[in-house]
Protein backbone atom coordinates (compact mmCIF):
# COMPACT_ATOMS: atom_id res chain seq x y z
CA UNK A 1 0.00 0.00 0.00
CA UNK A 2 1.68 3.60 -0.72
CA UNK A 3 2.15 5.49 2.07
CA UNK A 4 0.25 9.24 2.33
CA UNK A 5 2.02 12.15 2.19
CA UNK A 6 1.07 13.92 5.28
CA UNK A 7 2.73 17.55 7.11
CA UNK A 8 4.39 16.83 9.94
CA UNK A 9 2.27 19.58 11.39
CA UNK A 10 -1.07 20.46 10.30
CA UNK A 11 -1.70 23.90 8.49
CA UNK A 12 2.31 25.30 8.77
CA UNK A 13 2.83 25.22 5.20
CA UNK A 14 1.42 24.58 2.26
CA UNK A 15 0.16 21.47 0.93
CA UNK A 16 0.94 19.32 -2.51
CA UNK A 17 -2.00 21.11 -3.93
CA UNK A 18 -0.12 23.44 -5.12
CA UNK A 19 3.31 23.67 -7.66
CA UNK A 20 6.75 23.02 -5.26
CA UNK A 21 7.35 26.98 -6.84
CA UNK A 22 4.96 28.09 -4.62
CA UNK A 23 5.39 26.09 -1.62
CA UNK A 24 5.53 28.56 1.20
CA UNK A 25 5.16 28.63 4.97
CA UNK A 26 2.14 29.78 6.53
CA UNK A 27 1.57 32.24 8.85
CA UNK A 28 -1.10 34.41 10.48
CA UNK A 29 -1.68 38.03 10.63
CA UNK A 30 -3.48 40.31 12.89
CA UNK A 31 -6.17 42.25 10.72
CA UNK A 32 -6.38 44.81 14.00
CA UNK A 33 -2.38 45.50 14.55
CA UNK A 34 -0.22 43.82 11.46
CA UNK A 35 1.49 41.30 14.15
CA UNK A 36 2.49 38.05 11.98
CA UNK A 37 2.59 34.80 13.56
CA UNK A 38 4.61 32.10 13.17
CA UNK A 39 4.01 29.09 13.95
CA UNK A 40 0.77 30.57 12.94
CA UNK A 41 -1.76 31.69 15.96
CA UNK A 42 -5.50 31.11 15.53
CA UNK A 43 -7.23 31.83 18.95
CA UNK A 44 -5.72 35.36 19.94
CA UNK A 45 -3.41 38.05 18.78
CA UNK A 46 -0.30 37.89 21.20
CA UNK A 47 0.44 41.55 20.72
CA UNK A 48 -0.06 43.58 24.09
CA UNK A 49 -0.87 46.56 22.51
CA UNK A 50 -3.07 45.13 19.98
CA UNK A 51 -6.06 47.68 19.92
CA UNK A 52 -8.05 44.16 19.50
CA UNK A 53 -11.31 43.35 17.14
CA UNK A 54 -8.82 42.08 14.19
CA UNK A 55 -9.42 38.61 12.99
CA UNK A 56 -6.47 36.09 12.39
CA UNK A 57 -5.62 35.52 8.85
CA UNK A 58 -3.55 32.88 7.09
CA UNK A 59 -0.89 34.58 5.26
CA UNK A 60 2.08 33.00 3.47
CA UNK A 61 5.46 34.00 4.79
CA UNK A 62 8.17 35.46 2.64
CA UNK A 63 10.05 32.50 0.63
CA UNK A 64 13.35 33.72 0.63
CA UNK A 65 15.70 35.44 3.06
CA UNK A 66 18.92 35.57 4.95
CA UNK A 67 20.54 33.05 7.29
CA UNK A 68 20.93 34.60 10.69
CA UNK A 69 22.54 31.52 11.69
CA UNK A 70 23.26 27.68 11.50
CA UNK A 71 24.57 24.66 13.15
CA UNK A 72 24.24 21.32 12.93
CA UNK A 73 23.38 18.21 14.82
CA UNK A 74 26.54 15.46 15.24
CA UNK A 75 24.66 13.34 17.96
CA UNK A 76 21.15 11.82 17.33
CA UNK A 77 18.90 13.80 18.99
CA UNK A 78 16.22 12.02 21.97
CA UNK A 79 12.70 11.10 20.98
CA UNK A 80 9.84 12.61 19.84
CA UNK A 81 12.90 13.15 16.96
CA UNK A 82 12.16 10.42 14.37
CA UNK A 83 15.42 8.49 13.49
CA UNK A 84 16.20 4.52 13.18
CA UNK A 85 18.67 3.70 16.34
CA UNK A 86 19.51 0.86 13.72
CA UNK A 87 21.25 3.10 11.37
CA UNK A 88 24.08 5.48 11.80
CA UNK A 89 23.76 8.71 12.48
CA UNK A 90 23.37 11.05 9.79
CA UNK A 91 23.91 14.45 10.67
CA UNK A 92 21.16 17.12 9.88
CA UNK A 93 21.86 21.00 8.96
CA UNK A 94 19.69 23.37 10.82
CA UNK A 95 19.14 26.87 9.98
CA UNK A 96 17.83 29.81 11.32
CA UNK A 97 16.59 32.75 8.89
CA UNK A 98 15.59 36.16 9.15
CA UNK A 99 12.76 36.82 7.12
CA UNK A 100 13.26 40.75 6.30
CA UNK A 101 9.09 41.49 5.23
CA UNK A 102 7.89 39.64 8.52
CA UNK A 103 11.11 40.94 10.63
CA UNK A 104 11.24 37.47 12.63
CA UNK A 105 13.92 34.62 12.54
CA UNK A 106 12.86 30.81 11.82
CA UNK A 107 14.49 28.07 11.81
CA UNK A 108 14.15 25.10 9.99
CA UNK A 109 16.32 22.16 8.91
CA UNK A 110 17.85 22.52 5.78
CA UNK A 111 17.62 20.35 2.55
CA UNK A 112 19.70 17.32 2.25
CA UNK A 113 23.03 17.45 1.31
CA UNK A 114 23.42 20.67 2.59
CA UNK A 115 26.36 21.16 5.46
CA UNK A 116 27.25 23.84 7.56
CA UNK A 117 30.34 24.53 4.95
CA UNK A 118 27.63 25.33 2.17
CA UNK A 119 25.99 28.25 4.59
CA UNK A 120 27.41 31.48 6.24
CA UNK A 121 25.54 34.38 7.93
CA UNK A 122 23.81 36.48 5.20
CA UNK A 123 23.64 33.50 2.66
CA UNK A 124 19.95 33.92 0.47
CA UNK A 125 18.16 30.74 1.40
CA UNK A 126 14.48 29.66 0.55
CA UNK A 127 12.35 27.45 1.26
CA UNK A 128 11.42 24.29 -0.20
CA UNK A 129 9.23 21.34 0.76
CA UNK A 130 11.01 18.67 2.22
CA UNK A 131 10.27 14.75 4.29
CA UNK A 132 11.14 14.73 7.88
CA UNK A 133 10.30 10.52 7.99
CA UNK A 134 8.61 7.93 6.75
CA UNK A 135 6.46 5.07 8.56
CA UNK A 136 4.31 2.30 7.67
CA UNK A 137 1.98 4.67 7.25
CA UNK A 138 3.06 7.82 5.69
CA UNK A 139 5.46 10.10 4.35
CA UNK A 140 5.90 12.87 6.97
CA UNK A 141 6.67 16.72 4.85
CA UNK A 142 8.31 19.57 6.66
CA UNK A 143 10.14 22.43 5.47
CA UNK A 144 13.89 22.84 4.48
CA UNK A 145 16.01 26.10 4.14
CA UNK A 146 18.15 25.88 0.85
CA UNK A 147 20.84 28.32 -0.78
CA UNK A 148 19.40 29.89 -3.48
CA UNK A 149 21.71 29.20 -6.55
CA UNK A 150 22.67 31.82 -9.21
CA UNK A 151 20.79 29.44 -11.88
CA UNK A 152 17.93 29.72 -9.26
CA UNK A 153 17.59 33.70 -8.80
CA UNK A 154 17.91 33.45 -12.82
CA UNK A 155 15.14 31.51 -12.97
CA UNK A 156 12.99 32.87 -10.35
CA UNK A 157 13.52 36.34 -10.07
CA UNK B 1 24.97 22.09 48.58
CA UNK B 2 25.25 18.27 48.19
CA UNK B 3 28.40 17.54 45.73
CA UNK B 4 27.91 17.55 41.71
CA UNK B 5 28.24 14.13 39.75
CA UNK B 6 26.28 11.04 38.71
CA UNK B 7 25.62 9.90 42.29
CA UNK B 8 22.57 7.32 40.92
CA UNK B 9 20.18 9.03 43.76
CA UNK B 10 16.87 10.23 44.04
CA UNK B 11 16.65 14.15 44.08
CA UNK B 12 15.34 13.90 47.43
CA UNK B 13 18.35 12.41 48.93
CA UNK B 14 20.78 15.43 47.29
CA UNK B 15 17.90 18.45 48.46
CA UNK B 16 17.68 16.53 51.65
CA UNK B 17 21.32 16.81 52.47
CA UNK B 18 21.45 20.36 51.05
CA UNK B 19 18.75 21.42 53.24
CA UNK B 20 20.43 19.58 56.63
CA UNK B 21 23.66 21.77 55.21
CA UNK B 22 22.22 24.99 54.61
CA UNK B 23 20.35 24.51 58.40
CA UNK B 24 23.46 23.56 59.78
CA UNK B 25 25.46 26.61 58.53
CA UNK B 26 22.52 28.70 59.72
CA UNK B 27 22.59 27.55 63.10
CA UNK B 28 18.99 26.56 63.12
CA UNK B 29 16.85 23.55 63.94
CA UNK B 30 14.26 22.00 61.02
CA UNK B 31 11.74 23.46 63.68
CA UNK B 32 12.70 26.94 63.13
CA UNK B 33 11.80 26.81 60.05
CA UNK B 34 8.25 28.55 59.27
CA UNK B 35 7.96 28.17 55.58
CA UNK B 36 9.76 25.25 53.01
CA UNK B 37 10.05 26.55 48.89
CA UNK B 38 11.07 24.20 46.93
CA UNK B 39 12.36 24.20 42.96
CA UNK B 40 10.42 21.10 41.13
CA UNK B 41 12.28 18.83 39.03
CA UNK B 42 9.80 17.58 36.04
CA UNK B 43 12.02 14.26 35.52
CA UNK B 44 11.24 12.20 39.00
CA UNK B 45 7.70 11.62 38.57
CA UNK B 46 5.09 13.26 40.53
CA UNK B 47 7.12 13.96 43.91
CA UNK B 48 9.55 15.98 41.76
CA UNK B 49 5.96 18.51 41.08
CA UNK B 50 5.50 19.17 44.77
CA UNK B 51 9.15 19.54 45.58
CA UNK B 52 8.70 21.85 48.01
CA UNK B 53 6.46 19.52 50.34
CA UNK B 54 8.32 16.10 48.85
CA UNK B 55 11.41 18.02 51.02
CA UNK B 56 8.86 18.63 54.28
CA UNK B 57 8.34 15.51 54.15
CA UNK B 58 11.78 14.22 54.14
CA UNK B 59 12.55 16.38 56.72
CA UNK B 60 9.88 15.19 58.50
CA UNK B 61 6.25 16.70 58.46
CA UNK B 62 6.47 19.79 61.14
CA UNK B 63 3.60 21.88 59.84
CA UNK B 64 5.63 24.71 58.17
CA UNK B 65 3.73 26.74 55.21
CA UNK B 66 5.18 24.89 51.39
CA UNK B 67 5.09 26.20 48.19
CA UNK B 68 6.57 24.16 44.87
CA UNK B 69 7.37 26.45 41.95
CA UNK B 70 8.56 25.35 38.29
CA UNK B 71 10.29 28.01 36.02
CA UNK B 72 12.86 25.84 34.07
CA UNK B 73 16.16 27.03 34.67
CA UNK B 74 15.10 29.51 36.86
CA UNK B 75 13.20 27.97 38.95
CA UNK B 76 15.87 27.68 42.16
CA UNK B 77 15.96 31.81 41.39
CA UNK B 78 11.65 31.73 41.61
CA UNK B 79 11.86 30.07 44.60
CA UNK B 80 14.47 32.47 46.30
CA UNK B 81 12.08 35.31 45.39
CA UNK B 82 8.88 33.06 46.44
CA UNK B 83 10.97 33.31 49.74
CA UNK B 84 11.77 36.83 49.85
CA UNK B 85 8.37 37.81 49.05
CA UNK B 86 7.46 35.91 52.18
CA UNK B 87 9.50 37.44 54.51
CA UNK B 88 9.12 41.01 52.96
CA UNK B 89 5.62 40.20 53.66
CA UNK B 90 5.80 39.18 57.00
CA UNK B 91 4.07 35.51 56.45
CA UNK B 92 7.63 34.00 57.92
CA UNK B 93 10.76 35.16 59.50
CA UNK B 94 12.88 31.85 58.15
CA UNK B 95 12.34 30.42 54.86
CA UNK B 96 14.18 27.47 53.31
CA UNK B 97 14.78 27.10 50.01
CA UNK B 98 15.90 23.85 48.12
CA UNK B 99 16.28 22.52 44.89
CA UNK B 100 17.83 19.19 43.46
CA UNK B 101 17.91 16.93 40.22
CA UNK B 102 19.22 13.38 39.63
CA UNK B 103 19.46 13.93 35.84
CA UNK B 104 19.56 10.91 32.83
CA UNK B 105 22.75 10.55 30.85
CA UNK B 106 22.62 13.16 27.46
CA UNK B 107 19.96 15.41 25.93
CA UNK B 108 17.71 17.18 28.20
CA UNK B 109 14.34 15.95 26.22
CA UNK B 110 10.48 17.08 26.30
CA UNK B 111 8.20 14.78 28.55
CA UNK B 112 7.41 11.93 26.70
CA UNK B 113 3.30 11.22 24.50
CA UNK B 114 2.21 12.77 21.40
CA UNK B 115 2.00 16.42 22.17
CA UNK B 116 2.07 19.28 18.91
CA UNK B 117 0.68 21.59 21.64
CA UNK B 118 3.88 21.84 23.41
CA UNK B 119 6.52 24.00 21.32
CA UNK B 120 9.28 22.09 23.47
CA UNK B 121 7.87 18.88 22.25
CA UNK B 122 7.64 20.22 18.54
CA UNK B 123 11.12 21.98 18.30
CA UNK B 124 12.50 18.09 18.75
CA UNK B 125 9.77 16.17 16.67
CA UNK B 126 10.20 18.80 14.04
CA UNK B 127 13.76 20.11 14.30
CA UNK B 128 15.51 17.94 16.31
CA UNK B 129 16.70 21.14 17.64
CA UNK B 130 18.13 19.95 21.17
CA UNK B 131 19.38 22.78 23.96
CA UNK B 132 22.90 22.93 22.14
CA UNK B 133 21.80 23.34 19.22
CA UNK B 134 20.50 26.87 20.22
CA UNK B 135 23.85 27.53 21.99
CA UNK B 136 25.72 26.98 18.70
CA UNK B 137 23.46 29.28 16.63
CA UNK B 138 24.67 31.85 19.38
CA UNK B 139 28.26 31.03 19.23
CA UNK B 140 27.93 30.82 15.49
CA UNK B 141 26.09 34.06 15.60
CA UNK B 142 28.71 36.12 17.48
CA UNK B 143 31.76 34.12 15.33
CA UNK B 144 29.83 36.51 12.63
CA UNK B 145 28.84 39.24 14.05
CA UNK B 146 32.14 40.24 16.27
CA UNK B 147 34.74 38.07 15.14
CA UNK B 148 34.59 35.62 18.63
CA UNK B 149 36.72 32.56 17.75
CA UNK B 150 36.84 28.90 18.41
CA UNK B 151 39.66 29.82 20.31
CA UNK B 152 37.93 32.61 22.62
CA UNK B 153 35.07 29.98 23.73
CA UNK B 154 37.89 27.56 24.62
CA UNK B 155 39.08 29.86 27.01
CA UNK B 156 36.01 30.15 28.90
CA UNK B 157 36.58 26.41 29.71
CA UNK B 158 39.97 26.71 30.59
CA UNK B 159 39.27 29.63 33.15
CA UNK B 160 35.83 27.83 34.58
CA UNK B 161 37.70 24.95 34.68
CA UNK B 162 40.75 26.48 36.62
CA UNK B 163 37.93 27.69 38.86
CA UNK B 164 36.25 24.18 39.61
CA UNK B 165 39.71 22.43 40.17
CA UNK B 166 39.17 24.82 43.47
CA UNK B 167 35.95 23.77 44.44
CA UNK B 168 35.35 20.69 46.30
CA UNK B 169 31.59 21.02 45.07
CA UNK B 170 32.02 20.56 41.73
CA UNK B 171 31.60 17.61 39.54
CA UNK B 172 34.67 18.15 37.29
CA UNK B 173 37.70 19.36 39.23
CA UNK B 174 40.20 19.00 36.72
CA UNK B 175 41.79 21.83 34.58
CA UNK B 176 41.35 21.96 31.03
CA UNK B 177 43.43 22.95 28.33
CA UNK B 178 42.59 25.08 24.98
CA UNK B 179 43.81 21.57 23.41
CA UNK B 180 42.12 19.24 24.92
CA UNK B 181 38.78 21.50 24.16
CA UNK B 182 40.16 21.33 20.69
CA UNK B 183 40.20 18.08 20.64
CA UNK B 184 36.78 17.44 21.28
CA UNK B 185 34.35 16.22 19.31
CA UNK B 186 31.97 18.62 17.56
CA UNK B 187 28.27 18.12 19.19
CA UNK B 188 26.75 21.01 16.98
CA UNK B 189 28.48 23.12 14.91
CA UNK B 190 30.90 25.51 16.26
CA UNK B 191 30.56 23.73 19.96
CA UNK B 192 32.52 20.90 20.79
CA UNK B 193 31.52 18.52 23.76
CA UNK B 194 34.24 20.39 26.36
CA UNK B 195 32.23 24.10 25.27
CA UNK B 196 28.79 22.13 26.71
CA UNK B 197 27.79 21.81 30.00
CA UNK B 198 26.58 18.20 30.71
CA UNK B 199 23.99 17.10 33.28
CA UNK B 200 24.44 16.19 36.56
CA UNK B 201 22.59 15.17 39.97
CA UNK B 202 22.74 18.26 42.41
CA UNK B 203 21.09 20.24 45.15
CA UNK B 204 21.25 23.32 46.77
CA UNK B 205 19.95 24.96 49.18
CA UNK B 206 19.88 28.29 51.46
CA UNK B 207 17.90 29.40 54.49
CA UNK B 208 16.58 33.26 54.55
CA UNK B 209 15.21 35.45 57.10
CA UNK B 210 14.52 38.32 58.13
CA UNK B 211 17.42 40.84 58.98
CA UNK B 212 15.84 41.39 62.83
CA UNK B 213 15.83 37.56 62.70
CA UNK B 214 19.38 37.33 61.70
CA UNK B 215 20.44 39.80 64.25
CA UNK B 216 18.65 38.47 67.17
CA UNK B 217 20.47 35.09 66.16
CA UNK B 218 24.03 36.56 66.30
CA UNK B 219 24.44 37.07 62.42
CA UNK B 220 24.90 41.38 62.55
CA UNK B 221 26.31 41.62 59.43
CA UNK B 222 24.84 38.97 57.13
CA UNK B 223 24.87 38.54 53.01
CA UNK B 224 21.95 40.34 52.32
CA UNK B 225 19.61 39.82 48.96
CA UNK B 226 19.40 43.24 47.62
CA UNK B 227 17.44 41.77 44.38
CA UNK B 228 16.10 38.93 42.64
CA UNK B 229 14.85 39.65 39.24
CA UNK B 230 12.46 37.04 37.45
CA UNK B 231 10.92 39.41 34.87
CA UNK B 232 9.64 38.19 31.94
CA UNK B 233 10.54 39.61 28.10
CA UNK B 234 8.55 42.35 26.09
CA UNK B 235 7.00 41.98 23.15
CA UNK B 236 8.20 41.35 20.61
CA UNK B 237 10.95 38.98 21.81
CA UNK B 238 13.17 39.54 18.93
CA UNK B 239 15.94 37.48 19.98
CA UNK B 240 15.43 33.46 18.72
CA UNK B 241 15.18 31.56 22.30
CA UNK B 242 14.63 28.08 23.62
CA UNK B 243 12.08 26.54 23.02
CA UNK B 244 11.09 28.48 20.04
CA UNK B 245 10.75 27.17 16.48
CA UNK B 246 10.65 31.11 15.51
CA UNK B 247 10.90 34.87 16.90
CA UNK B 248 7.81 37.15 17.73
CA UNK B 249 7.67 39.59 14.39
CA UNK B 250 8.77 42.61 14.53
CA UNK B 251 7.06 44.06 11.99
CA UNK B 252 4.10 45.77 13.46
CA UNK B 253 6.45 46.50 17.12
CA UNK B 254 9.64 47.62 17.46
CA UNK B 255 11.63 45.56 19.90
CA UNK B 256 12.50 47.35 23.24
CA UNK B 257 15.79 48.59 23.65
CA UNK B 258 17.54 45.81 25.58
CA UNK B 259 16.81 42.19 24.78
CA UNK B 260 15.35 39.48 27.20
CA UNK B 261 18.57 38.36 28.62
CA UNK B 262 19.75 42.06 29.04
CA UNK B 263 16.64 42.97 31.07
CA UNK B 264 17.17 40.61 33.49
CA UNK B 265 20.20 41.84 34.79
CA UNK B 266 19.01 45.46 34.37
CA UNK B 267 15.39 44.74 36.70
CA UNK B 268 18.17 43.21 39.02
CA UNK B 269 20.27 46.17 38.56
CA UNK B 270 17.33 49.18 39.65
CA UNK B 271 15.83 47.03 42.35
CA UNK B 272 19.48 46.67 43.84
CA UNK B 273 20.16 50.67 43.20
CA UNK B 274 23.38 49.46 42.12
CA UNK B 275 24.67 49.46 38.73
CA UNK B 276 27.72 46.95 37.07
CA UNK B 277 30.49 48.89 37.89
CA UNK B 278 29.84 47.88 41.83
CA UNK B 279 30.33 44.47 41.50
CA UNK B 280 32.89 42.45 42.68
CA UNK B 281 32.12 38.80 41.09
CA UNK B 282 29.59 37.22 38.99
CA UNK B 283 28.10 34.14 38.61
CA UNK B 284 26.30 33.11 34.79
CA UNK B 285 24.82 30.53 33.09
CA UNK B 286 27.39 29.09 31.12
CA UNK B 287 25.90 26.54 29.43
CA UNK B 288 28.29 26.79 26.62
CA UNK B 289 31.37 28.89 26.39
CA UNK B 290 29.85 30.90 23.76
CA UNK B 291 26.97 31.98 25.96
CA UNK B 292 28.84 33.15 28.72
CA UNK B 293 30.07 35.93 26.58
CA UNK B 294 26.97 36.88 25.93
CA UNK B 295 26.40 37.17 29.40
CA UNK B 296 28.88 39.94 30.17
CA UNK B 297 27.11 41.72 27.80
CA UNK B 298 24.05 41.31 29.21
CA UNK B 299 24.94 42.01 32.76
CA UNK B 300 26.30 45.33 31.12
CA UNK B 301 30.41 44.64 32.10
CA UNK B 302 30.93 45.52 28.62
CA UNK B 303 29.64 46.83 25.40
CA UNK B 304 28.23 44.35 22.93
CA UNK B 305 31.05 42.44 21.24
CA UNK B 306 33.41 43.08 23.93
CA UNK B 307 33.19 39.52 25.81
CA UNK B 308 35.98 37.92 23.59
CA UNK B 309 37.84 41.03 25.11
CA UNK B 310 37.35 41.24 29.05
CA UNK B 311 37.86 37.05 28.54
CA UNK B 312 41.19 37.52 26.75
CA UNK B 313 42.47 40.57 28.78
CA UNK B 314 41.82 38.15 32.05
CA UNK B 315 39.25 40.49 33.58
CA UNK B 316 36.92 37.48 34.36
CA UNK B 317 39.30 35.27 35.47
CA UNK B 318 40.39 34.59 39.54
CA UNK B 319 42.45 37.19 40.29
CA UNK B 320 40.78 39.20 37.43
CA UNK B 321 39.29 42.57 37.88
CA UNK B 322 35.72 41.13 37.60
CA UNK B 323 35.54 37.06 38.31
CA UNK B 324 32.72 35.51 36.64
CA UNK B 325 32.19 31.62 37.52
CA UNK B 326 34.30 31.84 40.34
CA UNK B 327 32.32 28.44 41.75
CA UNK B 328 33.78 26.99 38.30
CA UNK B 329 29.92 27.26 36.35
CA UNK B 330 28.13 25.13 34.82
CA UNK B 331 31.10 24.19 33.02
CA UNK B 332 32.18 22.41 35.85
CA UNK B 333 29.02 21.33 38.04
CA UNK B 334 26.90 20.19 35.11
CA UNK B 335 23.18 20.96 34.83
CA UNK B 336 20.65 20.12 37.92
CA UNK B 337 17.97 22.43 36.79
CA UNK B 338 15.90 22.83 39.72
CA UNK B 339 19.37 23.23 41.72
CA UNK B 340 21.80 25.67 39.78
CA UNK B 341 20.21 28.66 40.46
CA UNK B 342 20.21 28.20 43.94
CA UNK B 343 23.64 26.74 43.65
CA UNK B 344 24.70 30.22 42.03
CA UNK B 345 23.51 32.07 45.33
CA UNK B 346 25.39 29.60 47.21
CA UNK B 347 28.76 30.82 45.64
CA UNK B 348 27.82 34.68 45.88
CA UNK B 349 27.39 33.70 49.75
CA UNK B 350 30.56 32.35 50.30
CA UNK B 351 32.45 34.63 48.42
CA UNK B 352 30.74 37.83 49.87
CA UNK B 353 31.20 36.05 53.43
CA UNK B 354 34.95 35.27 52.90
CA UNK B 355 35.12 32.06 53.02
CA UNK B 356 35.72 30.70 49.52
CA UNK B 357 38.63 29.01 50.12
CA UNK B 358 41.32 28.99 47.01
CA UNK B 359 38.41 30.88 45.01
CA UNK B 360 38.11 33.84 47.23
CA UNK B 361 38.22 37.07 45.98
CA UNK B 362 39.40 39.41 47.73
CA UNK B 363 37.27 42.27 49.64
CA UNK B 364 33.63 40.88 47.85
CA UNK B 365 31.32 43.25 48.39
CA UNK B 366 28.33 42.73 46.32
CA UNK B 367 27.60 39.73 43.22
CA UNK B 368 25.08 38.95 40.74
CA UNK B 369 23.74 36.36 39.14
CA UNK B 370 22.11 35.57 36.08
CA UNK B 371 20.30 32.80 34.44
CA UNK B 372 17.59 32.02 31.59
CA UNK B 373 15.11 29.03 31.03
CA UNK B 374 12.40 27.65 28.85
CA UNK B 375 9.40 29.56 27.82
CA UNK B 376 11.01 33.30 28.83
CA UNK B 377 11.93 32.66 32.00
CA UNK B 378 14.68 34.14 33.37
CA UNK B 379 16.16 35.71 36.68
CA UNK B 380 19.01 37.56 38.35
CA UNK B 381 19.92 37.58 42.26
CA UNK B 382 22.25 41.00 43.63
CA UNK B 383 23.71 39.97 46.87
CA UNK B 384 25.34 42.35 49.38
CA UNK B 385 27.94 41.99 52.09
ZN1 LIG C 1 -3.17 42.25 16.96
Amino acid sequence: MARTRRPVVAGWFTDDTVPEAEFRLLGTRCTACASVFFPREDDWCRNPGCPGGGELAEVPLSPRSRVWSYTDGRYRPPAPYVSDPDAPWEPYTLVAVELAAEAMVVLGQAAPGVTTADLAVGTEVEVVPGVLNEDEEHVWTTWNWRPVTTADREERS
Amino acid sequence: MHPWGKWGRSFVSYGTAAARAALADAGLEWSDVGSVVGADTMRCGYPGYVAGATFAQALGWQGARVTSVYAACASGAQAIGTARAQILAGLADVVLVVGADSTPKGFLAPAGGERPGDPDWLRFRVLGATNPAYFALYARRRMALYGDTAEDFARVKVKNAAAGALNPLARYRARVTAEEVAASAVVADPLRLLDICATSDGGAALVLSSMEFARRHGHPDPVRVRAVSTVSPTYPKAVLDLPDIATDSAAAVSPAPHAFRASIARAAYEEAGLGPEDLSLAEVYDLSTALELEWYEDIGLCAPGEGAKLLREGVTALGGRLPVNTSGGLGSFGEAVPAQAIAQVCELTWQLRGTAGDRQVQGARVGITANQGLFGHGSAVVAVR
